[in-house]
């Protein structure tokens, strides 16, 4: 067995039991760090198939960024979890049954599947052998495809624009601070110099 | 089984290059303390050893030798893996770090991304303390510095992202051989890319959490952050972890803006000093820095750093991504590149 084999086998049984854990385990907060470890072991397999580039955008965006997200809701979260699993039994009927479906379906599709002989005559990757994965991605994202990035980037522009017009609430009756305002301050309108005649006060 | 012996150097090579940034580390320490005590017109540490020179040894010996002490309330799994995670990933990003032409243990051709990647992983140790303590100051210091350290690699992001499309590539030693143009240290980057520099350098502070943007543990109102319930060698590890971090961002902004292991006076007596030379030298400049400004700045207002952050460096940052790729293609189209 080789090394790459043998950490094959690593990165995915263990990122087959953390996400049995994200499921299985009691505590939300250790689901989420579970599904971190399934994120990072992840990263591992792409950088296995010679994919560096999304391995690293894997943990940049998803674990630093997105699952930090999670992790913050889940913390403030002051749900009973326990009570919520109070009357857990009583959906296992209608739950067995949708997972025989889709058990059923996905046997039913795997087992007629055969990879056909074009797509294992062509070439492993896309990209042309001589350039790195990276300017390989660079190389076509901005110019191929460069509609449909953009696209994904106003997509990303509407949904953060909604965010903040759903939770920006202007209230008129507390103060707020100007920046500007405390920046332009100036010494001479801010201190006042008094001489103070003796036991008499200002 | 002719993969046994690869395996063998690159162990070598890491425990070799941890001992290595373990003892520089316990001096940084030393040099942090020396200097600030310098500034406020102290001594320091000055005991143990002469000139007080084995100090941090001393206080390792310390934490070691005290008892670890869990909360009654806290999540002990969490609890006691947060520290570790913190110290493991700060070592981690060092594999990528060529402290000299051809010294990196992995020379990944996405270096750059994968310091950027581990580094933004190092909030978990915070946020995971912060948490499994079981206790209001380490909840508020963690969401607190969650917030600050993912606000801040924007900023780091986008500065990265200038300096990678004038080099024109992720690997951090072709980084630092772009920037051998044959007229020494004002060939570097920091001179064309003096604005990224200056953002770089205080998006790092604020990365590690160094004052003044030392929110994460300010004393003054969350007692000490979210290491308030550590002792023992968990909290040497938190220690450990923040410094290795530290001198991570040093190493950075040495190769990204101060030309790596090369030599500032491209001229014989200068060239042929050993790069390692240099580039540990330049690091320590670099902290010199982080030393100062810890001596010399008040801590910022936890609202003002946010301000700073997304208002003041995000569009900055932004403007000079488009200003340095539109110069560069002006260049090129000239026929000057």
């Amino acid at each position: 067995m080789s090394v790459a084999a043998a950490f094959f086998y690593l990165f995915s049984g263990v990122m087959i039991a953390s996400a049995f854990m994200v499921i299985a385990a009691r505590n939300p907060v250790h689901s989420v760090l579970f599904l971190i470890l399934a994120f990072v072991n992840a990263s591992g397999l792409f950088i296995l198939l010679g994919a560096e580039f999304l391995a690293m955008i894997l943990i940049v965006v998803y674990v630093g960024a997105v699952a930090v997200l999670f992790l913050f809701v889940v913390m403030m979260l002051d749900v009973d979890f326990a009570e919520l699993k109070q009357g857990f039994l009583q959906y296992l009927p209608v739950g067995a049954l949708i997972g025989l479906i889709v058990a059923l379906e996905l046997v039913l599709v795997v087992g007629g599947f055969a990879p056909s002989q074009a797509a294992l005559g062509a070439p492993r990757s896309p990209a042309p052998a001589d350039v790195s994965n990276t300017m390989a991605i660079g190389l076509v994202l901005y110019t191929k495809h460069v509609y449909f990035f953009q696209a994904a980037g106003l997509i990303l522009l509407t949904a953060m624009i909604g965010a903040i017009v759903l939770t920006l609430r202007h209230r008129p009756d507390i103060k707020r601070q100007d920046i500007s305002e405390q920046n332009a301050r100036t010494r001479d309108e801010a201190v006042e110099i008094r001489k103070v005649p003796s036991r008499t006060g200002v | 089984m002719d993969w046994v012996l690869p395996v063998l150097i690159i162990l070598g090579k890491s425990l070799l290059l941890i001992a290595a940034l373990l003892l520089y580390i316990a001096y940084i320490l030393y040099a942090d303390r020396k200097i600030w005590a310098a500034v406020q017109l102290r001594r320091g540490p000055n005991v143990v050893g002469p000139w007080g020179l084995f100090q941090s040894f001393a206080d390792m010996l310390k934490f070691v030798f005290k008892e670890p002490v869990i909360p009654d309330g806290a999540n002990k799994g969490v609890f006691l893996l947060a520290p570790f995670v913190m110290g493991t990933l700060a070592l981690a990003a060092w594999a990528v770090i060529p402290v000299a032409d051809g010294w990196a243990i992995a020379d990944l051709n996405v270096g750059i991304l994968y310091i950027f990647a581990v580094s933004s992983l190092g909030v978990y140790g915070v946020i995971m303390g912060g948490w499994a303590s079981n206790s209001k100051y380490p909840f508020l210091s963690a969401l607190r510095s969650a917030a600050q350290m993912v606000s801040y690699e924007v900023s780091i992001g986008f500065v990265i992202i200038t300096v990678l499309l004038v080099a024109g590539s992720l690997n951090l030693s072709e980084i630092v051989r772009a920037q051998d143009t044959g007229y020494g240290l004002l060939g570097w980057y920091w001179l064309p890319l003096f604005p990224m520099f200056v953002i770089f350098f205080i998006s790092a502070l604020a990365e590690t959490n160094r004052p003044p943007f030392d929110l994460v543990e300010a004393e003054s109102e969350l007692v000490a952050g979210f290491m308030v319930e550590y002792s023992s060698v968990p909290y040497m590890m938190f220690m450990l972890g923040e410094y290795v971090a530290i001198v991570t961002m040093c190493a950075l902004t040495t190769i990204l803006f101060l030309g790596g292991w090369l030599s500032p006076i491209p001229y014989a007596p200068f060239t042929l000093v050993p790069g390692v030379v240099w580039f540990v030298l330049k690091m320590t400049l670099v902290f010199f820095m982080f030393a100062m400004v810890k001596a010399f700045v008040p801590r910022y207002r936890y609202d003002q750093l946010m301000r700073l952050g997304w208002k003041v460096f995000l569009p900055i940052s932004l403007f000079m991504v488009v200003l340095v790729a539109g110069v560069l293609q002006i260049m090129m189209a000239m026929g000057w590149r």
